[in-house]
């Protein structure tokens, strides 16, 4: 067996994208790590009282004050004087972090405290039911924003939250996604060596809520970045400093591998609206490789 | 307070999940593997271990049988049999 910090018997469902990831942080942040973490399946499935998977101090916080949690952590350490041998990460779903979490991260990233926070992006409320978020993209469907007659799916475009978290002058911001586990420990790797606050968010493909088979987990993340519909970028003081360049394909290889965007494929004009988000992404963040020679 | 609420690290372990398994569970050929340490990154349970080519392998115990692993090895050096196969 492997030594790793994230152990089997957890619970998540086959093929869960954000298990995985967990894993992937918490190996490249080592064993000197608290770990905040707020509601929401990640909490749900790896500790299941009285077990847990984490090998690593672990304190669930309530949905909102994961990132308020995280910062008394940290002054405490601060206090203890042991500031600088322990990381503090705070992590949450994509509900916790762009809806009701939204002001702690604030606070957290206002205040300066030096925590990575990581956001596992899954696109909706998985743990309770696939209830659309401010981080569910467009036109998706879930079980608050269905398809029928008058409705394909949600009606809004992604929080652009990487953009919000930056807005607070950090250091570090990126996103990073599980189809590039060794970009994601890098990333990791390179948050914790900078100080002060940090923001992380990663792409985890979600079988259950997006409906796909569970092999699939990889390939349809994979299928996200080169579409160019999850941009994989970082932020260093404000300034784009890389990004992964991509030859664009069109969003329906993405879409089609995925139930909740089932409805769109017999309409073409819904389809043109998704591409034009990706073509938006390319255009913005330069992901098109050509205009890296230029 | 009843008692008290802490757990130890990574006791998740005596929860076996293989049983989730309902059709299929890889199976590492062990013949064209290159060591490429993408299986074991993968895995959503963290259950493959392996060091070096031809030694990767999975823990029946854990395994839910997603096929991840066979859909990322670039050698399809791993492949999904049915569970119920004596392979």
């Amino acid at each position: 067996m492997s030594k790793t910090l994230f152990n089997s018997g957890h619970t998540a469902c086959a093929g869960c994208g954000q298990s995985l990831a967990a894993r992937l942080v918490i190996d490249a942040a080592g064993p000197n790590t608290i770990v905040a973490n707020n509601t929401g399946c990640l909490e749900v499935f790896s500790t299941k009282y009285p077990e847990t998977s984490w090998g690593v101090p672990f304190i669930h916080s309530l949905f909102e004050n994961c990132a308020a949690v995280a910062s008394g952590v940290e002054s405490a350490l601060k206090y203890l004087g042991k500031a600088d041998s322990i990381n503090v990460i705070a992590q949450a779903g994509d509900g916790g972090t762009a809806d009701i979490g939204l002001q702690a991260l604030s606070g957290m990233l206002e205040r300066g405290h030096n925590i990575l926070y990581v956001c596992y992006d899954n696109e909706a409320y998985m743990n309770t039911g696939i209830q659309r978020s401010g981080l569910t993209p467009f036109d998706s469907n879930t079980t608050t924003s269905p398809i029928g007659v008058k409705s394909t799916g949600n009606i809004r475009p992604k929080k652009p939250m990487p953009e919000i978290a930056n807005a607070h002058g950090i250091p570090y911001v990126a996103t990073a996604s599980v189809a590039f586990p060794q970009d994601i420990q890098r990333k990791v790797k390179k948050a914790l060596s900078i100080k002060g606050p940090k923001y992380m968010q990663i792409h985890v493909p979600c079988p259950l809520g997006w409906r796909h088979e569970t092999n699939l987990t990889i390939a349809v993340a994979k299928l996200a970045v080169e579409t160019g519909l999850y941009p994989l970028i970082e932020y260093e003081n404000g300034i784009l400093a890389a990004k992964r360049q991509i030859t664009p394909k069109p969003v329906e290889e993405y879409l089609k591998t995925q139930g909740r965007f089932k409805h769109l494929l017999k309409n073409p004009d819904e389809i043109k609206k998704v591409q034009e988000i990706a073509d938006n992404n390319i255009k913005k963040y330069g992901l098109k490789v050509s205009e890296a020679t230029n | 307070m009843f008692g008290p609420l802490t757990c130890k690290p990574g006791s998740s372990r005596n929860n076996k999940t293989g049983p989730w398994r309902t059709e299929s569970r890889p199976k590492f050929l062990k013949k064209n593997c290159i060591a490429c340490n993408m299986c074991l990154l993968i895995c959503p349970e963290s259950c493959i271990s392996g060091e070096g080519k031809n030694t990767y392998d999975f823990d029946p115990d854990y395994c839910k049988g997603c096929g991840n692993c066979a859909r990322i090895c670039p050698k399809q050096d791993i492949e999904m049999v049915k569970e119920d196969s004596k392979e």
